[in-house]
């Protein structure tokens, strides 16, 4: 408290001067918060768009075989089925959380009354997938096991079909639609992602299976990895997939093109690699910008010790040791960088507030849908305090030179000069 | 004579005290001082510029390190200090007066007579009531919060005596005193001084006024390095420049 008080006096005495120091530290402040927002609403925007899918999902889709097998030749159609399923459960059930089948059946059209949509998607899926592809069902409910078992007629439609067919505003739920000649119970309503343009409605896979005749065949296995976490381990997971998947359906257990394996969770490595990449660079830069406000702390401070050469002879030989003038140095450049630091910090967050209320809700409008590109453009509590550090260190290295430089002003040279 | 009950106690005692200032020419300024200086003293050290005077009082308020020799401050040996231990026998032991005030400029009055308790750690509100004491002390209370600037050059010094006498020191250094002020006001500044000594203060006075010198009881006289002769000035009042003035 003191110790501010013997600084107010220092930094009041140079008021322009600290002034322009400041405002080269508080503009490299704003810059590193804007950077950082603005990088932020890219990654956002790339998670965003990446939609519902759990980023650590496996799929896996039945192929053509590329070699012959087993007295079979090559070039054969491999169909997956309620097996696959039973398989990963059993022989992996340390490297999954979960897994769910999916049969589709595309291009029909969904009715009540005389409104219509076609072009319609029936997925068939297993109450897992709720929690696999995060699909968030705003009212009504999920598609549960009984569903399945009994193959029921339920789907679940999403809020934004629900007013394409009920213009008026009636609530679909618990209605009956006509999908392809046959009446189907919406049993829940789901949260549309702003990505897909295409109308799905979900059902038990296994009503999908009677209904369009496809036996127990499925198109798709979606699996959600447990422990995935290095690019290894995926690879084994994969290879040991196809292996399994090999036995079932009689295929080559090397044949990489017998059932199709796409990997999110790799996918998804590179992606977050991108993003910090994207991150670092940001912060390099804006590092940088406050380098530049730094010296120019540090020069400042030179100066203004060359200048009170006197002040600090007269200091020390009234009883100040050289710590305390290093303090005082050191603290002043502190409270310089740090003041400012703020000033240009909260411009900064409340820039990337306004970037967020005016840009960060625009989409951009790609005819059949719309995509957002700029998506929650602000920096976090922790890239704030990060900033502090930053500014409390850089304030502290400024300072360090010139404090150096006047705690070592011999008493008498000083008085005399 | 008046009664001084600390007349044979021991203030500062230097012996045989050398200094060279090293470069290209090696400048012995001291060749061997020996001074004893006790309690109670006014004693003023006088000589030409160039003689050493300037050196030794450095060497006195420990601002100066010294080759050779021996120097006790109230029985403290002082050499070769560490800046921290300096620092504080400067701030504990000496005052300083000096020819150019050295008031900090923005600092009000009463926060420069203050300075010194900040570097022992006193409160702020202690330190400021101290200081209001001492600037009354030298006259200066309703000039408490008016910047140097703002001050006339004698109550400069005034304001500095009363920083010197705020953390009741052993001795007390003055540097010219009275170099940068007219007669008039060097008189005043005299007189702020006898009273000190009246009151028991240890002070060491340096000067090329003989006006100045003759006000002390004794008197240094100092030629290239060494001391030429040691001059007892029995009685003040009666110096060839007569009670009260300076010799300007």
């Amino acid at each position: 408290m003191d110790l501010l008080y013997e600084i107010w006096g220092s930094v009041m005495r140079n008021k322009m001067r600290t002034l322009a120091t400041g405002i080269a530290v508080a503009s490299g402040l704003f810059l590193l918060i804007v950077l950082q927002g603005a990088g932020n609403g890219i990654i956002h925007t790339f998670d965003r768009n990446r939609g519902g899918f759990s980023f650590d999902a496996i799929h896996v889709w039945g192929g053509w075989t590329s070699r012959a097998y087993d007295g079979m030749e090559r070039g054969r159609r491999i169909v997956l089925d309620n097996r696959a399923e039973d398989m990963v459960n059993l022989r992996f059930p340390a490297e999954t959380k979960g897994v769910t089948s999916i049969i589709s059946q595309s291009g029909l059209t969904v009715s009540y009354g005389t409104e219509y949509l076609a072009s319609v998607e029936l997925e068939g899926i297993h109450p897992r997938y709720a929690d696999m592809a995060s699909l968030k069902i705003v009212r009504g409910r999920m598609i549960h096991d009984l569903d399945v078992a009994e193959r029921r007629k339920v789907i679940l439609l999403s809020e934004k079909r629900e007013k394409e067919l009920s213009p008026r505003g009636k609530s679909l739920l618990n209605e009956y639609l006509l999908l392809d000649g046959k009446y189907f119970l919406v049993v829940g309503l789901y949260e549309d992602d702003q990505m897909s343009s295409q109308t799905t409605l979900y059902t038990p896979y296994t009503t999908v299976q009677t209904l369009y005749g496809r036996g127990t065949a499925i198109d798709e296995l979606m699996i959600s990895g447990k422990g995935l976490d290095t690019e290894q381990k995926n690879e084994l997971f994969e290879t040991r997939l196809r292996q399994g998947l090999g036995k079932i359906h009689t295929f080559h257990p090397e044949d990489q093109s017998a059932v199709w394996i796409w990997n999110q969770a790799r996918d998804n490595e590179q992606m977050n690699r991108a993003s910090s990449i994207l991150q670092i660079s940001l912060w390099i830069l804006g590092m940088l910008t406050l380098i530049s406000g730094v010296v120019g702390v540090s020069n400042i401070m030179l100066i203004s010790v060359k200048e009170r050469t006197r002040e600090f002879g007269i200091r020390k030989a009234l009883g100040a040791t050289p710590w305390n003038i290093i303090r005082m140095i050191i603290f002043e450049s502190i409270v310089i960088t740090g003041t400012f630091g703020y000033v240009g910090m909260f411009a900064g967050v409340a820039f990337c507030s306004y970037m967020d209320a005016s840009v960060g809700n625009r989409t951009l409008d790609i005819g059949v849908d719309k995509l957002q590109y700029f998506v929650d453009p602000t920096v976090d509590i922790s890239t704030c305090l990060w900033a502090t550090l930053v500014m409390i260190v850089s304030g502290a290295v400024a300072g360090f030179f010139p404090a150096h430089k006047a705690s070592s002003v011999k008493p008498i040279e000083a008085l005399r000069a | 004579m008046y009664f001084c009950p600390y007349i044979d106690i021991s203030m500062i005692k230097l012996s045989g005290i050398h200094k060279t200032y090293e470069g290209v020419q090696p400048l012995h300024v001291l060749k061997g001082i020996d001074l004893h200086i006790k309690k109670g003293e006014f004693v003023a050290i006088m000589g030409a510029s160039g003689s050493g005077k300037s050196t030794l009082l450095n060497i006195l308020g420990i601002l100066d390190d010294y080759d050779e020799g021996e120097y006790l401050l109230d029985e403290t040996p002082i050499r070769h200090l560490k800046e921290k231990k300096a620092a504080y026998y400067r701030n504990r032991m000496i005052g300083f007066i000096f020819q150019s005030f050295n008031l900090i400029a923005f600092k009000d009055a009463m926060e420069n007579v203050a300075l010194p308790l900040f570097y022992q750690g006193v409160s702020r509100r202690k330190r400021n009531e101290l200081a209001m004491q001492y600037l009354e002390k030298v006259g200066l209370r309703d000039w408490a919060h008016h910047y140097p600037n703002e001050l006339s050059g004698g109550q400069k010094q005034r304001v500095a005596i009363a920083r010197a006498l705020i953390t009741q020191p052993r001795i007390i250094l003055a540097d010219e005193p009275t170099g940068a002020l007219d007669s008039r006001t060097s008189v005043e500044v005299m007189e702020l001084l006898k009273a000190l000594h009246r009151q028991g203060m240890t002070i060491v006075v340096v000067t090329h006024e003989s006006g100045v010198a003759y006000q002390t009881q004794k008197i240094v006289h100092i030629k290239d390095g060494l001391i030429e002769r040691i001059e007892d000035n029995v009685d003040p009042s009666a110096s060839p420049f007569g009670n009260g003035s300076v010799m300007k």
